[in-house]
């Protein structure tokens, strides 16, 4: 009876630990196991190459380092203008405001449309046809057609151009969690500091800013993890790495397996950029620690 | 001491300030999405001379075109298939594990649940190519049963969390009553703790519906036949191979991207329940 009991228990979670079995953790360890083999894919001998995969990323991969660069310029920017915008929405929407839950409800209508439908319509709107570049037809309308450029075609643009759309897709998510994370602030203690004769920034200063550290942090790791992977919304936007200006870590994984054929070398890439991106979310995590003991 | 006149007309001036910017923020967001629903009402001479929001004659035609000869209702009924496939999935697997996690003693049970949650912390951005040789191995690849399973999977960690951080907190008492009368473990689980945990439940519906909605990266290396795509890859192989007729892109673009956001309207309050929620797991 108690066999049997047990046995039940069992059959309850078989399901998901056959298919978490098979589809994440084989993979996983595979990952380790292919990254010290050259192996194009198809052949059934793969040549043991050691750590010589790891070794060429380190040493040779400029294009892997360019994309490393890349991504990492794209987050600066979701981190700084991306999340100081979803901060100050937050903000905004965080009082007794008419039409606060449509600004929300609009607000998250870019989080919730996949990647590759936001980079195409983007991609539409400031297209490269003449006359027809929504962006540069208002810049035209302010008097300012000097700044006219074809932002997605222009190496020099192209990236910045990326992470502005990037940002656009991605602010409101976080301006979801700052909203969430204001309203558990008690109200009583900007009660209490207004009878003290505090003003707002001060209120501001000492009430908002500490107790919304926690939460900041959160959305930074998060937006470091997100828009460090981010690939999908590229294809959509520019259809690729455009010789590299727009190349991104991940898109080079993809390249190194479906354009080289190098699939060992494909996943020592992933292995090395995985360990890059727990690093920061660790020294992230470490430095709020930090922040918040002092 | 200022007068309340004073005060009140500070308070005015600031929030309409505030509506401004929040407006203006709001127009930014729906700008492109118009633009997209605009344009695939136009033709392509008019498309790039046509600058205005609402067109002078609408062409329908274009989304008759996009579904048969773009292809794209055959796309969007795969796109259903998947959706509604993996979250059932998920709905069953996901809740009888986090069921047993939460009520039941066995050897293992705590190893097993904390494997569960690291993988949801652990990043790694290369297990498609893994995933790629394995689906190969397996002859899946190219095939619904392995996209469906690859998905099941990606959605099972949040889910268990979700629905075990539900059950933990739901009282227990009916499920004890049911035992007295004899009823089994299985029965308990699908005739009294899932329609109790219809709120969480939710949840995970509408989230992972949009999550495999909108995937792309396995569907763009599981599959090679067009007739099997969902949407999202159809939409990049579609541009590649029609790249002048923009309005019918922006038929497909709106078909692709309008289910998501009469979803996302009518199930606000669950979604972002499951972000916030989702994003406290971290």
């Amino acid at each position: 009876m108690k066999i049997k009991d047990t046995l039940e228990n069992y059959v309850f979670v078989l399901p998901a630990v056959l298919i978490f079995t098979i589809f994440y953790i084989v993979p996983f360890l595979w990952v380790f196991q292919l990254s010290r083999f050259e192996w194009d894919g198809i052949m059934p001998t793969k040549v043991f190459v050691g750590m010589s995969n790891f070794i060429e990323i380190v040493t040779q991969d400029k294009s892997w380092w360019q994309a490393m660069w890349n991504a990492g310029y794209i987050t600066i920017i979701a981190l700084t203008l991306q999340n100081i915008f979803a901060f100050l929405l937050a903000m905004a929407c965080d009082r007794e405001i008419r039409l606060k839950n449509y600004y929300r409800l609009i607000f998250f209508i870019p989080p919730v449309l996949s990647e590759i439908v936001v980079g195409m319509v983007w991609r539409y709107v400031i297209n490269d046809i003449d006359g027809a570049n929504m962006i540069n037809r208002m810049l035209s309308a302010i008097g300012l057609s000097g700044w006219t450029q074809h932002w997605l075609y222009d190496p020099k643009t192209a990236l910045t151009t990326v992470a502005l759309v990037h940002c656009w897709k991605g602010f409101g998510w976080g301006f979801l969690i700052f909203l969430a994370g204001l309203q558990t602030i008690p109200r009583e203690l900007y009660e209490a500091a207004r009878v003290d004769g505090a003003n707002a920034w001060h209120s501001f200063k000492n009430i908002t800013v500490p107790l919304m550290i926690p939460v900041t942090v959160l959305v930074a790791i998060l937006t470091v993890l997100g828009t460090m992977q981010a690939f999908v919304l590229i294809i959509g936007l520019v259809g690729g790495e455009v010789g590299g200006y727009t190349s991104v870590p991940v898109l080079r994984i993809l390249a190194s397996m479906r354009g080289s054929s190098r699939f060992g070398y494909a996943c020592a890439q992933g292995l090395t950029f995985g360990v890059v991106l727990m690093a920061i979310s660790f020294i992230q995590y470490q430095f709020s620690r930090k922040f918040r003991q002092t | 001491m200022k007068s309340t006149a004073y005060y009140t007309t500070k308070k005015i001036a600031l929030n309409t300030l505030i509506h401004l910017f929040l407006i203006s923020v709001s127009i930014t967001c729906l700008f492109p999405l118009f633009w997209m629903i605009s344009s695939s009402l136009k033709t392509q001479e008019t498309i790039f001379t046509d600058m205005s929001l609402f067109p002078h004659e609408f062409h329908f035609e274009n989304y008759y075109l996009a579904w048969q000869e773009g292809g794209f209702g055959r796309y969007f009924l795969n796109s259903i298939f998947y959706t509604v496939s993996v979250v059932v999935g998920i709905v069953i697997i996901s809740s009888m594990a986090a069921y047993a996690f939460s009520r039941f003693r066995f050897p293992g049970r705590g190893i097993l649940f904390s494997v569960f949650m690291v993988a949801m912390m652990i990043p790694i951005p290369g297990s498609f190519v893994a995933l790629y040789v394995l689906l190969n191995k397996l002859h899946l690849r190219n095939t619904p049963v392995g996209y469906i399973l690859c998905m099941i999977n990606v959605g099972l960690s949040t889910s268990i969390f979700l629905l075990k951080t539900f059950f933990d907190k739901m009282p227990k008492e009916l499920e004890d009553a049911a035992r007295i009368d004899g009823c089994s473990k299985m029965g308990i689980w699908w005739h009294v703790a899932l329609p109790l945990a219809k709120p969480v439940l939710a949840v995970v519906v509408v989230f992972n519906a949009l999550n495999v909605w909108n995937e792309y990266v396995l569907a763009l290396i599981i599959f090679d036949s067009k007739p099997l795509m969902p949407l999202q890859v159809a939409l990049q192989t579609f541009q590649g191979e029609f790249i002048t007729k923009y309005p019918l892109l922006m038929a497909g673009l709106t078909i692709t991207a309008l289910p998501i956001i009469i979803v996302y309207i009518l199930m606000q309050k669950y979604i972002v329940k499951g972000v916030t929620q989702g994003a406290l797991v971290g």
